[in-house]
């Protein structure tokens, strides 16, 4: 791990409106270490989102300051931002799979969008979807997945760069128990390699399948940090424990 | 539970171009199957034509200029036929000693005979309706006032029967109506060339369009503004080689075709009108400059689109 990882995701007093609507993220504050694995929870509508996409580098904040990987995102100039986004997994909630290019294709992207070259990532790619159970759709287009293919296409898209740190919105929305549980060993395996995990989800069942892992909750756009890690954080957490 | 698969250290990220085959894939390429292509051949196509058109003219306003900047024509208007034959001697033995001509050349009876058919019919009868003896007449420069007013002195004595023009006014009309060809064939292919500039922009923007949410995504994985305006760029640079090519051939096809037709008028100031091989090479760099024009503005577009996502 780099030092510049070593410094993890800081925001501070953060806030977030579109337009002139009221905020939709109001004063969030909090520190993701690196190497933890962290919970979003929060009732639909109360900011997960509008904050994955502050993390994810889709969106800039209203005001408030946020540092990502010992780095200023906010006065960054602009031209930066792409290397920092290759650091970084996001399984979109709603796939966002390039319709047109195969579940292979799909997956390969950000080696590809990285300058990967093709003879080096056909078997991690190859291996990525076998892992996820989609050996024998490589050649299939997003339109002839299920739900459930196309989102462990997207988690596989986002989990085959072994990014510093991963954003799910919603990972397992759209799977069976037991895929939803097989791939939170895939977030956890990477986490023990050093990723930085946070998943959305509003499923508390999921919660407790990851012991070790930090809740941050909001609630109308407000984090409430129940058990206090964000503040506290267990420095020893994570990082290939 | 098997471990998840391991990233080598060959699929180390950075900031590696994104290009050739695999980037192309992110557009849905419609190629001849999509306006775009047809779009360009027929700009390109209008423009060759356009200029080829202009170079035309302008080919004929030169070779027609050259040929009668330095032409005068000597009339001698005497009904007398001796006196007439008498006058067109004097007349050139005059001007054979002055120093800026160059050549004297009498036209034949036929050849006059030839050009008045039309009106007076054949074997007219030179004592009914004389007809004036013409001497085309070639100086060493160009046919300047004060040349003419001292050889209308020469003429003056030697047979004052003649008049002198320089042929240079009397096509005078012709020349200026060509100059406004010239310059409207310009005006033509700068209007097509910022035409298939708009047409272009409008493509580039309706596949950007249709394929914001493939951008966002590649915007999202760490992809450049450069990598995604290089893929919207090598489509449309793409299509604009076929839809150039294509419009070359036609634009080609038409001008040889009407270049045939006006060799067959038969008139001289027409045939100056060729196009030579520089014309052809000129002609040949329309549709490299329309394919350049067009990933230019693709690239510009994309970009400045990209500029307002963060």
């Amino acid at each position: 791990m780099n030092d510049a990882q070593g410094e993890g995701v800081t925001f501070d007093n953060v806030g977030l409106r579109y337009g002139t609507d009221r905020e939709v993220l109001r004063d969030v504050s909090f520190t993701l270490f690196p190497g933890s694995f962290y919970f979003l929870t929060g009732a639909s509508g109360a900011g997960k989102t509008s904050l994955l996409k502050l993390l994810y580098l889709a969106q800039r904040p209203s005001r408030g300051a946020i540092r990502m990987f010992g780095t200023d995102i906010i006065t960054m100039p602009r031209k930066r931002l792409p290397a920092f986004r290759r650091r970084l997994g996001v399984v979109f909630q709603d796939f966002r799979l390039v319709p047109h290019l195969s579940a292979f294709d799909n997956v390969a992207l950000p080696l590809r969008v990285s300058g990967v070259r093709e003879d080096d990532l056909r078997k991690p790619v190859s291996d990525m979807l076998d892992w996820v159970g989609l050996s024998d759709r490589m050649d299939a287009h997003p339109a002839t997945l299920s739900g459930g293919e196309q989102q462990r296409v997207a988690i596989a898209r986002a989990v085959i760069g072994r990014p510093d740190m991963l954003v799910a919105d919603e990972p397992t929305g759209n799977v069976d128990p037991e895929m939803a549980l097989k791939l939170l060993r895939l977030f956890e395996s990477l986490n023990r390699l050093g990723t930085t995990v946070v998943v959305a989800t509003h499923d508390v069942h999921l919660l407790k399948k990851v012991p070790e892992s930090l809740i941050m909750r909001l609630d109308k756009g407000k984090l409430s940090d129940p058990t206090g890690a964000l503040r506290y954080p267990p420095r020893a957490s994570g990082g290939g424990s | 539970m098997k471990k998840p698969p391991a990233i080598k250290d060959s699929t180390a990220r950075g900031l590696n171009p994104f290009r050739g085959e695999q980037a192309a894939q992110l557009v849905p390429q419609a190629r001849l199957a999509g306006p775009m292509p047809w779009v360009i051949a027929i700009m390109i196509a209008l423009t060759v034509v356009a200029v080829a058109g202009g170079l035309a003219l302008n080919n004929m306003a030169d070779s027609a200029r050259a040929e009668i900047a330095g032409g005068v024509t000597v009339q001698i208007m005497e009904p007398s036929l001796t006196m007439r034959e008498r006058q067109v001697l004097a007349a050139e033995a005059a001007l054979a000693e002055d120093p800026v001509v160059a050549s004297i050349r009498r036209v034949p009876d036929e050849e006059l005979d030839a050009l008045l058919e039309p009106w007076l019919g054949v074997g007219s009868d030179n004592e009914a309706v004389p007809v004036p003896a013409l001497i085309d007449v070639r100086l060493r420069e160009d046919a300047k006032e004060d040349t003419l007013n001292r050889l209308r002195g020469v003429l003056a004595t030697a047979a004052p029967a003649a008049r002198l023009d320089a042929q240079s006014s009397w096509l005078g009309p012709v020349f200026s109506a060509i100059q406004s060809l010239k310059w409207l064939a310009a005006a033509l292919a700068i209007l097509l060339g910022i035409t298939s500039a708009a047409a272009v922009w409008l493509a580039a923007r309706s596949a950007l369009g249709t394929n914001q949410d493939t951008i966002e995504v590649v915007h999202l994985l760490g992809g450049t503004d450069r990598q995604i305006a290089r893929i919207f760029e090598r489509s449309i640079g793409f299509d604009a080689t076929l839809g150039g090519a294509v419009g070359l051939a036609i634009g080609a096809g038409v001008v040889a075709v009407l270049g045939r037709q006006f060799v067959a008028l038969g008139s001289g100031m027409v045939a100056g009108g060729g196009l030579g091989w520089l014309d052809w090479l000129l002609i040949a760099l329309i549709p490299i400059a329309g394919v350049l024009v067009a990933m230019l503005t693709a690239r510009l577009t994309v970009l400045s689109s990209l500029r307002r996502m963060l």
